[in-house]
Parts: structure tokens; C-alpha cells; sequence
């Protein structure tokens, strides 16, 4: 006969101490710390025994418990303030808001089981033949040299250097994509304060255009450039086409990347005047 | 051009819309569609609510719902077992426990910063935060004005769409719920 053994897996300490008082039936508000010290104590203990990984949160509300524990040993200083000075209060006011978003995940869980037997429509309805030309990396490099020339009028010297990730700027990009229909490329920038956003953004453009997520079309030389969501509406044939494309693209930003002066990416030269 | 013409209109875009349609877009589609066909937003959405009752009683298979302040068109849950089968998806996939909390309390919280997420749930919410922007069910909505400039994450209209929730409100208040 085989023994199924089920264990309870928790989300971090204070899932755990949530449990416990359940288990032993503490009331949440006036934890005795002793017992529910014990008792956490003991199950990471049994955590260790068998060989489950106790990650460092679990040993902070270790210490943190036995903290409260000794502190609640010593005799107060003053008599008056013992009320305010529980040493619990703040543990105790943690657990509770903790149980409040437990219950409210449960709340999401029920709506998101409900939500499952719906389905939206999804494959979205391509409209042919609005825009004609594809857009090469030259067309998207001269947009960025407008870009760069509109914002050079106004230097301003920065001195806390903001980290932009690439990754970022992707998710925006893809979440602003994902919005409307479209963005514009001018739109994408419109909000960049210096340059060391606008050389991200772009990266992130060309990425997530290599990536095959978004692609960017244009209805007319020297037009407005327009990113649209990908979808698999790029048929076999054309993908080779596309792949060329990339390729050129690539070597393109490698030169670009080399040459950082052309365009006036040199930070470091342009702030120090 | 009479009611039954715009609803017409009204039922194709729904149909064909991927995402919620908010009676002001309707209403411009409609403008520029076709001349003479100025309809303003609030009577539009008096339109989509009288359709959505016109469903229910001719018992379609199809309904029309509110999602954060827009309408869209979606199957009726009793149909799920066969649209699954269509699509061969029988295994429903569910967000885990832990993004679970953590979009708990990104709704209630927004905009929020990782490290208040982890000084609420205890544990680190990077992974977390990864998985649930790249389902786009959040997004991040500018930086904090604190030291280290952290990322603010916010809900997005997916995320009212994967619960089925017109709008924020529908959550329970959180001094609703009972930690007893």
C-alpha cells in the first residue's frame, strides 16, 4: 500500500506564520510569541530534516521572533508605555495585512476559474495593404537623427545618471503596442528626456523588431513611421525576405555602435564642455 | 440611418474587436464610418446595454460584457467544454499562489514598488513581477521619487479582462475583508 504524504508548501514566513496559528488556533491579535516561536522553530527544523530549502526570509523571522521573544522577557523600563511598546505590534500588524491579501488572492482565484470558461476573440483581423513600404533600418536611423536633433536645442547636464534598461523600455514599447493599434515612432519618443533614453529606446525598438514582435511600416517616403504588434501574419516566404533585412540591420547597428560619434552618442565627450 | 442600423454596425465591431471598445471610440467610429452618423457616447452606450439585454433574451450563445468602462464581445461559460475542444486546449493553465499575492496587492497598492511588495509578502517578488508583465496583466507606470528611483508597477485592461471585472471597484474593499 503506498502512503501519500502531502505537505503543505508556503509562499515565505509569513504564510508560514499564518499556518502555524491556525494549526495551534491562536488568535492572531494576542499571538503568544513563545509558542508560536516553538512552533516555527520547529518546522524549519523539519524543513531542514527533509532536505527542503529554507531560503534566508525564513531565518530573518527567526531572528526576528526570538527578538520579540527576549525583548518581551526583559522587564520594561516603564510601566505606562507598555501598551504602546508591544513588541509584537508591528509583527502582528504585518501578519494581518498579509491575511488580508491572502483572502483577496483567494477572491481572484474564484473570478479567475469563472473567467476561464470565457473566451474573447484573438486572432486579430489584419488589414492589408493600408501601408506599402517596409521600413529598412536607414529609414528608422534618419528618424532617430530628428530625434536627436530636436532634443539637442535643449542640453541639459545631468548629473544623476539614470539607469535605463533595455528591458524596460521593450515591455513599454510592447505594452503601448499592445494599447493602441499603433504607436508612432515620434511617439515612442515623445516622453525621453535625454539622450542615453533615446539610444535605449531605439535599441529596444530594434530588438524587439528582431525579435519579430513588433515591425514597423511607413505610408510614404519621409512619412511618419508606425510600430504594429506582430502577429503571425508574415507568411513563410516573406520571413526570408525579412531574415535578409535583419541581417543587413545587424551589421548596421554594429557600425552604428562603432562609430557612436556619427550620431552624436557620445555622451561623455558632448557633457564634459 | 435608424437604430437598427447602428446596432448593426455596433454588433460588427464588437465581434471583430480584440479588446474592450469604450462607447467614445465606438461613437467615433461611427462618425467617421459614415457621414450622418453622429451618435454621442452616452447613447451609444445606452445601445450596447440594450444588446446586451437582446442576447440574454434570445438566448445566445454569445454575450456582451463590461470590462474597465468598455464593452466586448465573449462566449457564454456553459459553452466552454466545446469552444476547448475546438481549440484543443483542455488544460487550463492558472496563475500560481504567489502571483496570485502579489497582483492582490499591486491592485489594491498601485502603483507600488517591488520592495513594498516584498516588505508586504515577505519574500522576493523579482521572478514574480517578471512573469506577470510578460502576461501583461501589469505594467510599470513611471519611478518612485524615492532614493534609487525604484519602478512603479500598475494592473493593466488585461488584467480586468483575465478576471472578467469592469472595473477596480469591483474588488471587495480591503477593510470588507475579514482576517477573522
Amino acid at each position: 500500500m503506498a502512503y501519500q504524504v502531502k505537505l503543505e508548501t508556503f509562499e515565505g514566513p509569513l504564510d508560514l506564520l499564518l499556518f502555524l496559528t491556525k494549526k495551534n488556533d491562536l488568535n492572531i491579535y494576542d499571538i503568544s510569541v513563545s509558542e508560536i516561536t516553538t512552533k516555527y522553530l520547529e518546522y524549519l527544523r523539519m524543513m531542514k530534516l527533509l532536505n527542503l530549502e529554507i531560503t534566508g526570509d525564513f531565518l530573518v523571522m527567526a531572528a526576528t521572533l526570538i527578538q520579540i521573544k527576549s525583548k518581551m522577557l526583559l522587564p520594561s523600563s516603564d510601566e505606562d508605555e507598555d501598551e504602546l511598546d508591544d513588541p509584537r505590534k508591528k509583527l502582528i500588524e504585518r501578519l494581518i495585512e498579509y491575511k488580508k491579501f491572502k483572502e483577496v488572492s483567494k477572491v481572484l482565484e474564484r473570478k479567475e476559474v469563472s473567467q476561464q470558461d470565457i473566451f474573447y476573440r484573438e486572432s486579430p483581423v489584419s488589414l492589408e495593404g493600408e501601408y506599402v513600404l517596409e521600413v529598412s533600418l536607414f529609414d528608422l536611423l534618419d528618424s532617430v537623427k530628428k530625434v536627436f536633433s530636436a532634443v539637442a536645442q535643449e542640453e541639459v547636464k545631468n548629473i544623476i545618471d539614470e539607469e535605463i534598461r533595455v528591458e524596460d523600455k521593450m515591455q513599454d514599447i510592447l505594452y503601448r503596442v499592445e494599447e493602441n493599434d499603433y504607436v508612432s515612432f515620434s511617439e515612442i519618443f515623445s516622453k525621453s528626456a535625454g539622450r542615453q533614453e533615446i539610444v535605449v529606446i531605439l535599441l529596444a525598438l530594434l530588438e524587439l523588431i528582431k525579435m519579430k514582435k513588433v515591425f514597423a511600416r511607413q505610408a510614404s517616403l519621409f512619412g511618419n513611421i508606425r510600430i504594429y504588434k506582430a502577429n503571425n501574419y508574415l507568411k513563410e516566404t516573406e520571413e526570408e525576405g525579412v531574415r535578409e533585412i535583419i541581417e543587413k540591420e545587424e551589421q548596421l547597428v554594429q557600425s552604428v555602435v562603432e562609430n557612436k560619434i556619427d550620431y552624436g552618442l557620445s555622451i561623455s565627450g558632448a557633457e564634459s564642455e | 440611418m435608424n437604430e437598427m442600423n447602428v446596432k448593426k454596425v455596433i454588433e460588427c465591431l464588437l465581434f471583430f474587436s480584440e479588446k474592450p471598445l469604450l462607447p467614445d471610440k465606438i461613437s467615433e467610429i461611427l462618425a467617421k464610418g459614415q457621414e450622418g452618423m453622429e451618435i454621442d457616447s452616452r447613447e451609444v452606450e445606452q445601445l450596447l446595454i440594450e444588446m446586451g439585454e437582446e442576447y440574454r433574451n434570445r438566448d445566445s450563445g454569445l454575450q456582451i460584457v463590461r470590462i474597465g468602462g468598455g464593452f466586448q464581445m465573449c462566449s457564454l461559460s456553459e459553452c466552454a467544454p466545446w469552444i476547448r475542444v475546438m481549440f484543443k486546449s483542455r488544460i487550463t493553465l492558472k496563475l500560481s499562489p504567489s502571483a496570485m499575492e502579489t497582483l492582490s496587492i499591486i491592485v489594491y497598492k498601485q502603483p507600488i514598488t517591488k520592495a513594498e511588495i516584498e516588505g508586504i509578502r515577505g519574500v522576493d517578488a523579482g521572478g514574480v513581477l517578471h512573469t506577470l508583465l510578460s502576461k501583461k496583466l501589469i505594467r510599470i507606470c513611471g519611478r518612485k521619487d524615492v532614493l534609487g528611483r525604484p519602478l512603479l508597477y500598475k494592473t493593466t485592461q488585461k488584467f480586468l479582462q483575465y478576471f472578467g471585472l469592469r472595473d477596480l471597484l469591483e474588488m471587495p474593499s480591503l477593510e470588507e475583508i475579514n482576517v477573522e
